[in-house]
């Protein structure tokens, strides 16, 4: 009960340091933010008193020896059927936040293919009418008429998303193990070679985002920033048209991987979701 | 014997049932195969456990009202000392080394081990002293 | 010859320090030069025949030497990795801090990880602490197989030189961070020797801890005195049991992992990277060799290691605050069970570590996650217990186990809120997590160890530590703690990620950063005073006697230090508290069971005659 009411109710609670969360599916994680924090302030205060309690108040004050009580097992059974009945109601708005930030519904408003490499991020979107870069990513995609961004270390590459409308972002590494992280979408991933990860945003609102690497990934690790912005939906359909049409007429101005990074080894697994069959669906 | 032998034959029995479930809600390999494992850690001594435990029954450190008297006696061989534990050592450390700074170092490291292997034998036949 | 059969007899035996001699000397006298049956004295005869000096060291098999120099060389190793941790802190006090390349940066972190990890905090507890205490706490001569116990030493010794050779070879040390997270720990990423030299020593420390885990439960199987039953081992036996048991279902793991991972690098396997062949199953291509079974492999061993990590730490807690309460331990039975239970949960955990793989099963994972929270809860609740209505004494090792209490329980609440997918999205590989795990491991590792080193240091070595320094040491490091890691839970919501050597600096995080590097030197400071703590006490020694704070468990109840092969005489075992029964006739424990608790509680409100 308490739990759905802060659910619900959820704006007016306060963040307690985390960001609030700039889509939907960050906001539902900062819902369950809220609500873990409020139980932990609970129960951790209530432990925290009874400790500090018996420290202060059983102080050694005589010679006296104390009862040698060693089993109360009413109390006992108590604190052990109490903290169940705390997790299993925690583990059930877990799993409810869980579906709804895992959610990948199927036609998704834009669809991005991200590739993280050593030390940059590469984003990958349609190409536009007659291209063979439909669906990026995907191992028929021709990858020379797609549209793509691609940034190095500190040139903090942009990923461009709408807002108000499901995109699908598609993750995958070219070489090591990278994470995927904007703080303020309140949502990581890591980027793995070897199989294609997918998840959902739906940015709530406009606004520039910073995001970063978090997965230790080498030399570099430190410096592999990326952005993200969020614009209105047309305006993203005119950024998006502006960069196809570049691409059909300018070819050579789609930017290249740096040397040494190679698609080969893993954009041919997209097929191989690992991720897909587990979640029990 | 009895609770170490219920302890082990629970951890096979819990490993088991998680393994069983595991797989089959995420027909995982790796996992799966750690979870049986496991199980089979839980069973293998844990059954040994039990065949000694219905063949001696109690033992005086399992009984509640055993007096320190009735455990009098030799109970084990304990080396007061040995090198061969130093040797056995060095002989790995050496070893394992030479993987990585020249398959050279084998020799010395494989001849440590085997006369460890030699000492440490010998020495048990003598009755655990040096 | 008073052979005490009968619980009454307990009750009243003769008053103190009497009658105990005439118990029969001959408990399970070891033949350890094959001379046959020898005297009580007999242990000292060996010391006296055998090699001295270096050799003496060298082919010691007493578990209580062994036992020593484990314990030694780990704080060796805490101290290495302490100042690895202040370089690192340093780096971070601004944002783009030139005193560490990223290279070196890098190498530190995954050594002072690999360090505290791998060769203090286990290693100090079940090779060091458990080593010398265990065979003590239940009346065993030494550990089942001594020399296995000493070449056990001896590979995790080597192995802990091999960890910092790392700094000495071409290259420098492994910087895969202490997860050595496939494909980064390939030969490709990561070329040199260094990462080579990190595998062999964790194969080394490895076969060490295996070998240790083996002696640990045979000799707590094979070895109890008698009257010692499984229900009244103390509850830091009964913990290093439950280690052990973890060890021998997580360290082969991580050793044949190890293994797989050498091959990658130098055989050409492709195990955890991607590449060298496709399988063809139908219409889909599947490149062969998979970074997630490394993933797997590492956390399935990964996650009980938090336990074995965890678990003997535990197990001091419950040795100090009981003893320092003047109380027996709140809830015996429920603290044995809340254990297996934490260490069975603990194996089926391992991919909490992975939910942002989106590749593992979250709803598993994260149920079984949080359900750790009960039984460490139950735990939390009977530590309570035992110091409700005591007579609480607040010396060093006491006031270190409660500053472990309040530690590991922010520890635990914000590890209740990871063991949540969605939370754990937000703030996986931030500093929130870092602070989370350290609040947890200093909470067991620092406060709870050092608790057991200051409580079991007067038995170790028959003199007392200053009790003034050590509570300097505690206080200081009590702060030192918060201020070091609250910072870090803040700037980690702030999306600070892990394992940066730089940071923008337009994101305010430099004023977390600069606390918690103060709090970093607070701590290195009460460290100072634990070495100066020793010192004092090696210069000016001051007798502890047998018994100094009138304990409960046999190891008070022999010598400080203990002879060799332990003991020349036992008390009858009645209880879990042996020694305290013999001291205190008339202040055995309540016994357990519905009945007889309302029974106890009827005579108390009885009116007083």
């Amino acid at each position: 009960m308490v739990g759905t009411a802060l659910l619900l109710a959820g704006c007016k609670v306060p963040n307690f340091g985390e960001y609030p969360g700039a889509t939907t599916q960050g906001k539902t994680e900062n819902h369950l933010w809220q609500l873990f924090f409020i139980a932990g302030l609970v129960v951790g205060g209530f432990v925290l008193l009874l400790i500090l309690w018996a420290v202060f108040r059983y102080r050694r004050k005589s010679e006296e020896m104390p009862k040698q009580t060693q089993y109360h097992t009413l109390m006992e059974i108590t604190y052990t059927v109490v903290p169940i009945l705390i997790v299993v109601g925690l583990f059930v708005f877990t799993v409810l936040a869980e579906n709804n930030v895992d959610a990948t519904p199927p036609d998704p408003g834009a669809t991005i293919t991200v590739h993280a490499f050593q030390w940059g991020w590469e984003f990958e979107y349609p190409g536009g009418p007659g291209s063979g870069c439909a669906n990026p990513g995907s191992p028929t995609a021709n990858q020379n008429d797609c549209v793509k961004v691609i940034g190095q270390t500190t040139q903090n590459p942009t990923m461009v998303i709408p807002t108000g409308t499901e995109v699908q972002i598609n993750l995958n590494s070219l070489d090591v193990l990278h994470g995927f992280y904007v703080p303020q979408f309140n949502f990581s991933r890591y980027a793995s070679p070897g199989y294609t990860t997918s998840f959902d945003f739906n940015a709530l609102h406009t606004g520039d985002f910073r995001g970063q690497c978090t997965q230790l990934c080498g030399l570099y690790h430190s410096l592999m920033f990326f952005n993200v912005k969020a614009v209105t939906q047309s305006k993203f359909a005119t950024w998006l048209h502006a960069q196809q049409a570049l691409v059909k007429s300018h070819p050579s101005s789609v930017p290249k991987l740096p040397s040494g990074v190679s698609t080969g080894s893993s954009t041919n697994s997209s097929s191989n979701n690992q991720g897909g069959d587990l979640y029990g669906d | 014997m009895r609770v170490e032998a219920i302890i082990l034959l629970f951890l096979g029995v819990f490993f088991g049932i998680v393994g069983i479930v595991y797989w089959f809600w995420s027909y995982e390999d790796a996992g799966t195969a750690m979870l049986v494992g496991t199980s089979a850690l839980g069973f293998l001594p844990g059954s040994y456990y039990m065949f000694w435990h219905r063949r001696m029954g109690h033992r005086v450190e399992d009984r509640t009202d055993a007096s320190i008297a009735e455990g009098a006696g030799d109970i084990n061989s304990f080396p007061g000392s040995s090198i061969w534990p130093f040797v056995l050592g060095m002989g790995a450390f050496l070893t394992l080394l030479s993987l990585v700074f020249g398959i050279w170092l084998i020799l010395p490291g494989i001849s440590l081990i085997l006369s460890a292997a030699i000492g440490v034998t010998a020495e048990s036949r003598r009755g655990g002293h040096v | 010859m008073t052979d005490v059969t009968d619980v009454t007899d307990v009750l009243a035996p003769p008053a103190p320090g009497t009658g105990l001699d005439e118990l029969p000397d001959l408990h399970r006298s070891p033949d350890a030069a094959g001379h046959g049956p020898q005297d009580g004295h007999a242990g000292h005869g060996h010391d006296e025949h055998g090699p001295t000096g270096i050799l003496k060291w060298l082919t010691s098999t007493d578990h209580k030497v062994i036992g020593m120099s484990y314990m030694i060389t780990s704080i060796v190793m805490f101290y290495f990795a302490g100042i690895m941790a202040l370089f690192i802190r340093l780096q971070l006090s601004s944002p783009h801090s030139s005193l560490l390349t990223f290279g070196q940066y890098n190498e530190l972190f995954t050594m002072h990880g690999s360090l505290m990890l791998y060769l203090f905090a286990g290693p100090f507890a079940f090779g060091g602490l458990a080593n010398y205490v265990v065979p003590l706490q239940i009346g065993a001569p030494d550990m089942a197989f001594p020399r296995l116990n000493a070449l056990s030493y001896w590979l995790y010794l080597t192995g802990s030189i091999t960890m910092m050779m790392g700094f000495g070879v071409a290259g420098g040390a492994a910087s895969f961070g202490w997860v050595a997270y496939a494909p980064l720990s390939s030969a490709t990423s990561s070329p040199g020797i260094g990462g080579d030299v990190w595998i062999m020593a964790l194969v080394l420390t490895g076969f060490s801890a295996i070998f240790t885990g083996v002696n640990l439960v045979a000799t707590i199987f094979y070895l109890r005195a008698p009257g010692m039953t499984m229900f009244r081992m103390p509850i830091f036996t009964w913990n290093m049991l439950v280690t052990g048991i973890l060890i021998l279902i997580a360290f082969p793991v991580l050793t044949s992992g190890l293994i797989m991972l050498f091959c990658d690098r130098h055989f050409g396997t492709h195990i955890f990277t991607v590449g060298g062949c496709h399988l063809v199953t139908g219409a889909v291509t599947q490149t062969c060799g998979s970074p997630l079974l490394w993933q797997n492999l590492f956390w399935f061993f990964g996650h009980p290691e938090v336990y074995i990590l965890a678990l003997p730490f535990f197990g001091i807690v419950t040795e100090v605050l009981p003893v320092f309460s003047r109380k027996p331990v709140f809830g015996y039975k429920g603290m044995v069970f809340a254990t297996m239970a934490i260490a069975a949960l603990s194996t089926g955990v391992w991919a909490h570590h992975m939910f942002t793989t989106g590749a593992v099963l979250l709803p598993f994972f994260s149920f079984l996650s949080l359900l750790i929270a009960v039984p460490t809860g139950i735990k939390f609740f009977n530590w309570i217990g035992t110091m409700w209505h005591g007579q609480l004494i607040f010396t060093t090792p006491m006031l270190f186990s409660i500053g472990f209490l309040l530690a590991f329980l922010m520890g635990g609440v914000t590890g209740i809120m990871l063991a949540s997918p969605p939370i754990d999205f937000a703030t996986h590989d931030t500093y929130f997590v870092v602070a989370h795990f350290h609040q947890v491991l200093v909470g067991t590792a620092v406060f709870a160890g050092f608790a057991g080193f200051y409580y079991w240091y007067p038995k170790m070595f028959g003199r007392l530590l200053n009790d003034t320094l050590g509570k300097w040491h505690f206080w200081l490091l009590f702060v030192g703690f918060w201020v070091t890691f609250m910072p870090q839970y803040v700037v980690g919501l702030k999306g600070m990620p892990r394992r940066v050597a730089s940071y923008p600096s337009n994101l305010g995080w430099q004023s977390y950063n600069v606390v918690s590097t103060i709090g970093a030197f607070i701590i290195a400071f009460s460290f100072g005073i634990m070495l100066w703590n020793l010192w004092a006490a090696w210069r000016k020694p001051v007798p502890a006697g047998d018994n100094p704070w009138d304990a409960h468990t046999l190891e008070w109840f022999t010598t400080s230090p203990p002879p060799h092969h332990n003991y020349t005489h036992l008390p009858p075992i009645r209880s879990e508290r042996p020694t305290w029964d013999y001291n205190h006739p008339d202040s055995v424990a309540v016994p357990h069971g519905l009945a007889a608790e309302a029974a106890h509680r009827a005579r108390q409100k009885e009116p007083v005659a």
